[in-house]
């Protein structure tokens, strides 16, 4: 091979670069997913878990948009029929009213950082 | 046809997916041999083809000299187009691989009024590569917090950048948009201007295609079709930390994502998309124009087996004296001879 060391070196930074999470994870613990914790007093939420858990983003922001831009207050659950407020501080956070035990979790883990809280005040965590 | 066979290749490959992984239930091998078998053949295959490069010889000086080469002193040489010195390669390889300098010197050729010929500078090509390329990396660099845990801040930083538009949730992120404008124009490119669709192979269009495919899976999977994310980045963790796991709230559409990136992966050392290693192998690029102060030799030169003149005349001279040739070194006598 001519120029085997320039082009040995490149292989080895590529392979060093495009292994790296298979590196990085060397020693550290088998990932879990987090462990959410859930309002004690009440079973259910405006919509099913498997709802909440793909779409609850999306149906946040579409609540943000009915009220801010249409006035239209209440939200009819597909899961019970029973209406609910569409509001961020006084619905979810009623029950979910620990942000770090509750929001932060996931998002943590997948490095997304809504930006709710750039105008909404987390509750502090005490009823 | 050629880009229609390569778009029907891709439909192929998500409807695999959506069968295998889908219909059929096979989530191990959909989420864990595939990307496994993928990965490995990507890494060894890259290796496999620089090594063949490297070992083909280049002997002589072969840069594109794409400026005033070093000349008189008066003379100004263009020191990164037409480079004579490590550093001025360095300077020029730096350009190509990160600017993708060659591209921003491609022409336009028309001919107009009749027989005249024009050539004029045509940059779209180079920008819609360029947003191409770094759309591609980010969205690459990106992927990484699902394979890290905690996700380093330099990735959060990546996310946040990308997202900084902040519209809609999930927020789009800006890198999904441009890679998709800009694939669209790579691929209209070839389609529409005849010239290029001329000269376009299915290579050429299936792996357009493909990413197009990976791009749009992507998109449908963030902001459409959406997935359980947190048990996805369960299966991601244990691919990389080899404890394979499959969570049973993974979609169908997050096994036709990994399936059609676990085919790019795959395709990629047997295509010309390897333009990535080979970037770097360039002669044309990677070397110094120094023909004239330094002496390249090939490197296959063998010790030529020679036969000289005077060698040859003194195996022949008796013969070539006797003929009447003239010679070099008159015959000599012979000493027995001359003294019967």
């Amino acid at each position: 091979m001519y120029d085997s060391g320039k082009i040995i070196t490149g292989l080895i930074i590529f392979v060093v670069l495009f292994t790296f999470p298979f590196w990085y994870n060397i020693g550290s613990a088998a990932y879990k997913q987090p462990k959410l914790e859930l309002p004690k007093d009440v079973k259910e939420c405006v919509e099913s878990k498997e709802f909440m858990r793909t779409e609850h983003m999306q149906l946040l922001n579409e609540w943000r948009d009915m009220v801010v831009r249409e006035h239209i207050k209440d939200y009819k659950s597909k899961l019970t029929g029973k209406e609910v407020v569409m509001s961020l501080t006084k619905t979810c956070m009623k029950c979910h009213d620990n942000k770090a035990k509750f929001c932060d979790q996931c998002h943590n883990s997948l490095a997304v950082s809504p930006y709710c809280w750039d105008c909404h005040v987390a509750p502090k965590g005490e009823k | 046809m050629k880009a229609i066979y390569s778009l029907f290749l891709v439909f192929a490959l998500v409807l695999i997916a959506l069968i295998g992984a889908g219909g059929l239930g096979l989530h191990y091998f959909f989420g864990v041999i595939v990307p496994y078998v993928a990965v490995l053949f990507f890494v060894v295959g890259f290796i496999l083809r620089v090594v063949r490069w490297g070992k083909s010889p280049v002997p002589f000086r072969i840069p594109t000299t794409a400026g005033q080469e070093f000349s008189l002193p008066w003379i100004k040489q263009n020191k990164i187009d037409n480079p004579s010195t490590t550093l001025g390669v360095v300077l020029r390889m730096f350009f190509e691989v990160v600017l993708f300098r060659s591209l921003f010197r491609n022409t336009k050729v028309e001919l107009y009024d009749g027989p005249k010929l024009a050539y004029a500078s045509s940059k779209w090509l180079w920008l819609f590569a360029l947003l191409f390329h770094y759309s591609f990396l980010t969205i690459f660099v990106r992927h990484m917090r699902f394979f890290t845990e905690p996700v380093p801040a330099l990735f959060q930083w990546i996310d946040k950048v990308d997202g900084l538009l902040q519209i809609g949730a999930p927020t789009l992120y800006m890198t999904d948009v441009v890679i998709l404008v800009a694939l669209m124009y790579l691929l209209l490119r070839r389609i529409c201007v005849a010239k290029i669709r001329y000269i376009s192979l299915p290579a050429d269009y299936f792996p357009l295609f493909l990413i197009l495919g990976i791009a749009v899976s992507g998109i449908m999977m963030r902001y459409f079709v959406k997935t359980d994310v947190v048990a996805i980045k369960e299966l991601t963790m244990g691919l990389v930390t080899f404890h394979p796991t499959i969570p049973e709230s993974v979609g169908t559409i997050f096994y036709i994502h990994v399936f059609l990136v676990s085919t790019l992966l795959i395709y990629f050392p047997i295509s010309k998309l390897m333009h990535m290693g080979g970037v770097f192998l360039s002669p044309t690029r990677n070397l110094a124009n120094n023909s004239r102060m330094k002496r390249h030799i090939n490197p296959w030169n063998y010790p030529v087996k020679v036969h000289t003149y005077e060698a040859y005349e003194d195996e022949f001279r008796e013969k070539m004296v006797e003929a009447g040739l003239p010679v070099e070194k008159p015959l000599e006598e012979q000493p027995s001879e001359s003294k019967e």
